[in-house]
């Protein structure tokens, strides 16, 4: 019997049974090597190898094992590119929010700008803010209010900073770890405000979206972002991460007395529960090279590491890309609901 | 209830206690309806006459028994707050 999958670019694949189960347990075994965490059971492996066999198109939860779901990127999937699998439709914040709401279905919605990093979204504040305001008196769901930290749009020559892949090839190690603690502060800061000034828009939470992309100074802006705005105005923080390691660009930087550059999801989340964090998005990346079930059975070991010690609500990003989903801007909803269902059911996840 | 830093279990046996149903109840689309209408906290569907927005949100603060930030920031604007 042939199993028809995908291939991490969504491409389809065909697998004997053999071969489905050898791909989940090396994906799984690739993320234990890696992490130093258990890999999945049997049981879990036998789950999995049933449901990527399984000829339905769709696949779903247990009646009963329903999560909730919370969103980064605002409307952009409505109004947007294809840069945000977006269809450009003609329609703005407001109403797309509404129909997040009522139509899609969604349990939770972020407010945010097309323009979607901390950087530029600091400009329109007072738009920002005006927008969540009048969106809490209309919507029922909370509200979280969210950005990227994008420390990435702080160097030249974007910003003002010197950028460190521009000084790290010639050497200058030391200048490029002090532009990176100089742009931290700034990116930081710009996170406080934009947070802080949610508070009396009625904002149910902040939302810090594809966190340490520019690696573990990054990070550093937001665990001290997390740290204030938890302790000093109360608001629930989402930290949703950007990949399954916190690169190294800096490299000696440190929270709590701990090394940022080379955590994996369960040593973020611990981080960042101390932080303040109220929920944990850990991100797998896809690997296109790699079928599916390798992918998701590599994702959910990572995120299962999580859930098995998380005191916090852990969000498993699940889209394009991570989380077991092909990296292709319309994923296949065969493996998008097989991704999904997964990760509540093996990864024991809170939300996605 | 997540904002609070609930893990799901936990908050939806909260909610179902609150709301006097059990937890498979809470995603059955068909008992929800009513029950939603009933407790007048906002329908899906438009329906006039049921709360929405801003005062759907001050009936489940209540309802749950928790501190929504945009209801506590209402009732400051409005002179509500207690």
């Amino acid at each position: 019997m042939k199993i028809l999958t995908r291939m991490g670019d969504s491409s389809n694949v065909e697998l004997t049974l053999d071969e489905l189960r050898k791909e989940l347990e090396e994906g799984s075994e690739a993320a234990a090597k890696k992490a130093k965490i258990p890999i999945l059971t049997e049981n879990e492996f036998d789950y999995l190898a049933d449901m990527f066999a399984a000829p339905t198109r769709i696949w779903g939860v247990q009646r009963g094992n329903e999560v909730v779901m919370t969103k980064d990127g605002c409307v952009n999937a409505l109004n947007s590119s294809r840069m945000s699998s977006g269809v450009v439709a003609p329609v703005n914040r407001e109403v797309g929010v509404r129909l997040f709401e009522s139509m899609l279905g969604f349990d939770s919605m972020e407010v945010s700008h097309n323009d979607y990093s901390v950087k530029p979204q600091r400009f329109l504040k007072a738009l920002e803010q005006l927008h969540m305001e009048l969106l809490q008196e209309t919507t029922i769901f909370p509200l979280l209010y969210g950005f990227m930290p994008n420390l990435g749009l702080y160097y030249r020559p974007d910003g003002s900073f010197e950028n460190p892949s521009d000084l790290l090839p010639l050497g200058k190690i030391a200048e490029a770890r002090r532009t990176q603690e100089e742009a931290l502060q700034a990116c930081m800061d710009d996170c406080i405000l934009m947070s802080d000034c949610m508070v009396e828009m009625g904002a149910d939470g902040i939302d810090y979206d594809t966190v340490a992309s520019t690696g573990d100074a990054e990070f550093l802006a937001v665990l001290k972002t997390t740290e204030h705005v938890a302790n000093e105005t109360g608001l629930p923080v989402e930290i949703g991460m950007s990949s399954e390691m916190v690169l190294g660009f800096h490299g000696e930087l440190e929270w709590d007395g701990v090394r940022l550059a080379g955590l994996w999801p369960h040593q973020q989340l611990e981080l960042c529960e101390k932080a303040g964090t109220a929920i944990f998005g850990p991100v797998v990346n896809t690997n296109t090279r790699k079928t599916t079930p390798w992918n998701l059975a590599r994702a959910l070991t990572f995120v299962k590491a999580c859930t098995e010690i998380a005191k916090i609500p852990i969000h498993a990003n699940v889209g394009m890309g991570v989380g077991g989903v092909p990296m292709f801007e319309t994923p296949a909803v065969d493996a998008v609901t097989r991704c999904s269902a997964a990760m509540i059911e093996i990864g024991k996840c809170d939300g996605l | 209830m997540q904002l609070k830093k609930m893990r799901i279990t936990e908050a939806k046996q909260y909610v179902a206690d609150k709301l006097h149903v059990t937890p498979l109840d809470l995603s059955d689309p068909t008992l929800m309806r009513g029950l939603r209408e009933e407790l007048d906290i906002g329908t899906i569907t438009g329906v006039p006459g049921v709360a929405k927005g801003i005062a759907a949100k001050i009936r489940i603060a209540e309802l749950l028994d928790i501190e929504i930030n945009c209801v506590e920031q209402f009732k400051k604007k409005t002179g509500l707050h207690k």
